[in-house]
């Protein structure tokens, strides 16, 4: 049988690597074992994940008007949909998209500032941090 | 299994096609935009497991199988998924079915396999596991 244009069809069905995702996958201490029709499962299941995330975004965000997708339509996402709440944690709401941008043209410039610095206090109060890390 | 921190990415350029093709042809996608929802992706898989795991917990048994991994999708609030899945899965169960005839034709090794199969839901039987990842490497060859 034509093995190489069956996994060729395959290639269609999930484009995401399995074996990265057995990886992430047992990276979870209590897990041990995971059958392949799971593995490949999980992996479908992470594209139609991505694919919604996008979407979703997308229409619900202001990014729409400028045809763009950006990180302040996920962290919204993040915040206002419930379904995608568990994302809070690693799509905070950041600083006002303008001043985000802003600080993007500092980092460029100055190469030094990481964003990791200014996450815990940019929730309490924007115009300082944006002072206060980036040095305006 | 010790990994490096990288290994739990997922390929950005898997990624930014799925995204691509999910939107609007044109639409510009800025690169925090497509780092968030890789990172995303890796969290997404990360709580997939785990709720999966409790299925298979409840169930007494020690491998995550495509039930526990439907039961998660519900869980989760991603019920709109199931339905796809499960197409998705039929098919690919035909195609490796498909597969493993062929190689039976070939190496003439169709009941040790069997054995395989069975032993696999008590213990990690590591043998059949190279086996599967062999046959991923190859699949990503071809892609």
């Amino acid at each position: 049988m034509a093995a190489a244009r069956l996994s060729g069809t395959e290639n269609r069905l999930v484009s995401l690597p399995l074996s990265r995702i057995r990886v992430i996958m047992k990276s979870s201490p209590e897990v041990s074992s995971i059958n392949q029709d799971a593995l490949f499962l999980t992996a479908k299941a992470t594209e139609l994940f991505v694919q919604y995330l996008a979407t979703y975004s997308y229409k619900h965000g202001r990014g729409k008007e400028k045809n763009a997708l950006t990180y302040s339509d996920l962290s919204h996402t993040a915040e206002e949909c419930e379904t995608f709440q568990f994302l809070a944690d690693i799509l905070p709401k950041k600083i006002l998209a303008s001043k985000y941008l802003k600080m993007l043209e500092k980092e460029k410039q100055d190469g030094e500032v990481r964003e990791d610095d200014d996450e815990d206090e940019e929730e309490e109060d924007e115009d300082k941090v944006v002072g206060g890390s980036v040095g305006s | 299994m010790a990994e490096r921190p990288e290994d739990l990415n997922l390929p950005n350029a898997v990624i930014t096609r799925i995204i691509k093709e999910a939107l609007p042809d044109g639409v510009n996608i800025s690169k925090e935009a497509r780092s968030a929802i890789s990172r995303a992706a890796s969290v997404f898989v990360l709580y997939a497991t785990s709720c999966a795991n409790n299925f298979a917990m409840k169930g007494k048994r020690k491998t995550l199988n495509a039930g526990d991994v439907l039961s998660a999708m519900e869980e989760m609030e991603f019920q709109r998924f199931v339905a796809p899945l499960k197409e998705s899965l039929e098919v690919y169960r035909r195609e490796q079915k498909g597969k493993k005839e062929a190689r039976k034709d070939k190496d003439k090794k169709a009941d040790s396999e069997e054995q395989d199969k069975s032993r696999e839901e008590d213990n990690d039987d590591d043998d059949e596991r190279m086996e599967e990842e062999e046959q991923n490497d190859e699949e990503e060859v071809d892609n």
